[in-house]
């Protein structure tokens, strides 16, 4: 696609023209601004894309900066799940358009590069959307606050629930990239630690659309399980496409270890009820989630909210909250605010943020209701199991992580 | 049981199937795109978008109106071949005294803004088609367990391939638009409405897309960026067939398919690169593409 990356030199070049000018004519410090960036065109764009910048658009209302006196500004853009698009717009936000913070940045690839810039650049990610657990393990930074989900917290919740019901052989599908490994990876430990066993994996390409070819294979391994380390509409075609060749009517049952609101409702509960999947928020869990959804709903088109969303508004709110009380956007000072400070909003409730940037908060076991069970819009899930705040996520002396080592 | 480099023999029958599957995808779509760009001249790349509208106009007509699958095969090509026919009237029309350069951006142009307005409007995890209940089930193989809607692709596609290629190559209106293609003010002083012709060829590869869409929508998900996934491989189809070659389109579609198929089964990791591979190569020993000729 060599025309549309030209295209997209051009758009960056005359972005970094505009934003020159801006920046020539602002006080640094007069204004905070924060970008989010992540997937607003592909596979992942509703689970985050623009319902993001609603979301954050929320916080900054409900923090209520105005009255406070504090200038807040959203800007955006789309990474199309790619490091390098997603480096250069980092590098063009912190170094010409003054952004003081990144928020969501979905697609572990993506995440884990603009992580590496936020902390060279001494400034602030957010990070709702990326899902690999090496965010506060290996790669963690005193930068980066990883708030709603990751692979360890996933392969925990599906995967441990999976086994501990009986299903103790797996294979794997797994996108051939940091998120797909870093799930089959910490989804894998969990099965071989209950005492299950993996038969086999493959990689596949991503994105991805057709993956009868790989299904054909998981079957020939007579796996009992198939873990599906993949999201978005990859997860969505292989559910459709198993169910398509008689597998799962066969006895193998599917694990989509990585399933979203958006993504069941793609489906249609015809196809996806009975899945098992792990989620830190649903619209219906309560009173205010309820209230927000209403809110958030109204602003974004009539989609629901998906658990990224929840935490990008999160954990915006969050870091507004820890300027106002370290009295400085200084990127390093206010995470390290961020962490000192409990959290409390109306999507997670009340919750901390470890050393490593690990936000903690309990994780839902939800089951996808049958269409008869079904009574309103988008009442498609069922609770199975609450795992409070301090088993949902990994104990923070097992992510290697150098922070928390040199204390 | 035999093997074949550790894979068990009924195994990669299983997997050629596959590949000859989606093969047929690549086939149907690269047909439309040679034919347009045989007899126009034109880089319709638009035609992922429309492979992706044939896919919704089947999709708004079963949950707006209730009409099911089979009367949306027959539909969805026509509206969206007419929709094609207004492009060609209206836009590609007045590009043709102009470099190849510029049909190329504006059909690239109205795909951005056509998959934006559909993004907008339907949100990009797509939306759930049913397999028409004629066609729901399978025949187990003993090797593999073929659904029937699959069957039925192949089917599909190689009649649809088969009869594209009989009209255009064997036929008088067939000889009419390769002439016309050749000396447009020879054959127009003959009689024959060459800009008419010329308009309803962009229709009928425009029709060919709409018509894999409708076939591809019970198997994906309907989404807009369905046929943006899908048309840079089959641009390359189209490029290692021999740009404009109706045959090359439609052998390379579903050999690419097979290749694919078993690269999926040997190195999984490649099989979405594999094809440019086979483009690079063929470009370098045939620049002009395997069926094409070199002008």
């Amino acid at each position: 696609m060599k025309l549309k990356r030209n295209l997209l030199a051009t758009l960056v070049a005359a972005a970094c023209g505009l934003g020159a000018t801006a920046a020539q004519a602002q006080v640094s410090d007069g204004v905070i601004k924060i970008g989010v960036m992540n997937d607003m065109s592909g596979l992942y764009a509703d689970l985050t894309g623009p319902g993001s910048v609603v979301a954050a658009r929320m916080a900054v209302e409900d923090f209520g900066a105005a009255a406070k006196g504090m200038k807040v500004e959203i800007v955006s853009a789309d990474h199309q799940n790619k490091p390098d698009v997603g480096s250069t717009i980092a590098r063009t936000w912190y170094d010409v358009d003054k952004v003081d913070a990144i928020a969501d940045v979905p697609t572990s690839s993506v995440g884990l590069a603009v992580n590496q810039i936020t902390r060279e650049k001494g400034k602030v990610m957010l990070n709702s959307g990326t899902a690999s657990s090496d965010l506060t393990g290996k790669a963690c930074s005193p930068n980066t606050i990883h708030w709603t989900y990751d692979t360890w917290m996933l392969a925990n919740g599906t995967g441990g629930a999976i086994v501990k019901s009986g299903g103790d052989t797996w294979f794997f599908l797994t996108a051939d990239y940091a998120f797909g490994h870093a799930l089959e990876r910490d989804t894998e430990a969990v099965v071989v630690k209950n005492g299950g066993k993996v038969l086999g994996k493959v990689r596949t390409p991503f994105p991805g659309q057709d993956f009868s070819s790989f299904l054909l294979q998981a079957q020939a391994s007579k796996a009992k399980v198939i873990g599906l380390a993949n999201a978005g509409g990859d997860t969505t075609n292989s559910i459709k496409q198993a169910a398509e060749f008689g597998i799962t009517k066969g006895g193998q049952s599917l694990a989509g270890l990585l399933v979203f609101l958006p993504d069941v409702h793609g489906l249609g509960l015809n196809t996806a009820q009975g899945l098992v999947l792990t989620e830190t928020f649903y619209w219906d869990l309560n009173e205010q989630t309820r209230a927000w959804t209403k809110r958030f709903m109204a602003a974004n088109n009539n989609k629901p909210p998906s658990m990224v969303h929840a935490g990008v508004y999160a954990s915006v709110l969050h870091y507004l909250k820890a300027i106002e009380a370290a009295k400085t956007d200084d990127g390093t000072k206010v995470v390290a605010q961020m962490k000192a400070m409990p959290t409390d909003d109306p999507l997670f409730g009340k919750g901390t943020i470890r050393a490593d940037g690990r936000k903690i908060h309990p994780a839902y076991l939800f089951e996808v209701k049958k269409p008869s069970e079904s009574k309103y819009p988008f009442d498609y899930y069922k609770l199975r199991a609450t795992i409070p705040a301090d088993q949902a996520f990994r104990p923070m002396d097992q992510g290697d992580c150098p922070l928390v080592a040199k204390k | 049981m035999t093997e074949i480099f550790g894979v068990p023999t009924q195994a990669l029958f299983g997997q050629l199937l596959i590949g000859l599957i989606n093969g047929s995808f690549y086939a149907l779509l690269s047909l439309g795109l040679a034919v347009i760009f045989g007899l126009l001249n034109i880089i319709n790349f638009t035609h992922g978008a429309q492979y992706m509208l044939g896919a919704f106009v089947a999709y708004l007509m079963l949950t707006k109106l209730g009409i099911g699958y089979w009367w949306a095969l027959l539909v969805s090509p026509v509206v969206v071949g007419a929709t094609g026919v207004l492009i060609e009237r209206f836009l590609l029309s007045k590009l043709y005294k102009l470099d190849h350069l510029y049909g190329l951006l504006l059909t690239f142009g109205l795909a951005l803004i056509i998959q934006g307005l559909f993004r907008n409007e339907f949100g990009s995890s797509g939306q759930p088609y049913q397999i028409p209940s004629q066609l729901q089930g399978g025949q187990n193989l003993g090797f593999m367990f073929l659904p029937n809607y699959r069957a039925w692709i192949i089917v599909a596609s190689l009649v649809v391939c088969l009869s594209t290629w009989y009209v255009i190559e064997r036929t008088k209106l067939g000889s009419y638009l390769r002439a016309a293609t050749e000396n447009p003010q020879l054959v127009q002083a003959f009689g024959v409405n060459v800009p008419r012709m010329i308009t309803l060829t962009y229709g009928f590869g425009v029709g060919l897309a709409a018509l894999a869409g409708v076939m591809a929508a019970p198997v994906y998900q309907v989404s807009p960026q369905m046929g943006a996934d899908l048309i840079i491989v089959v641009f390359a189809v189209v490029v290692i067939g021999g740009m404009g070659s109706i045959l090359g389109a439609i052998v390379t579609g579903f050999g690419l398919g097979l290749i694919e198929g078993l690269t999926k089964v040997f190195y999984p990791e490649a099989s979405s690169t594999v094809i440019f591979i086979i483009m690079v190569i063929v470009l370098l020993l045939r620049p002009a593409g395997l069926f094409g000729t070199q002008k």
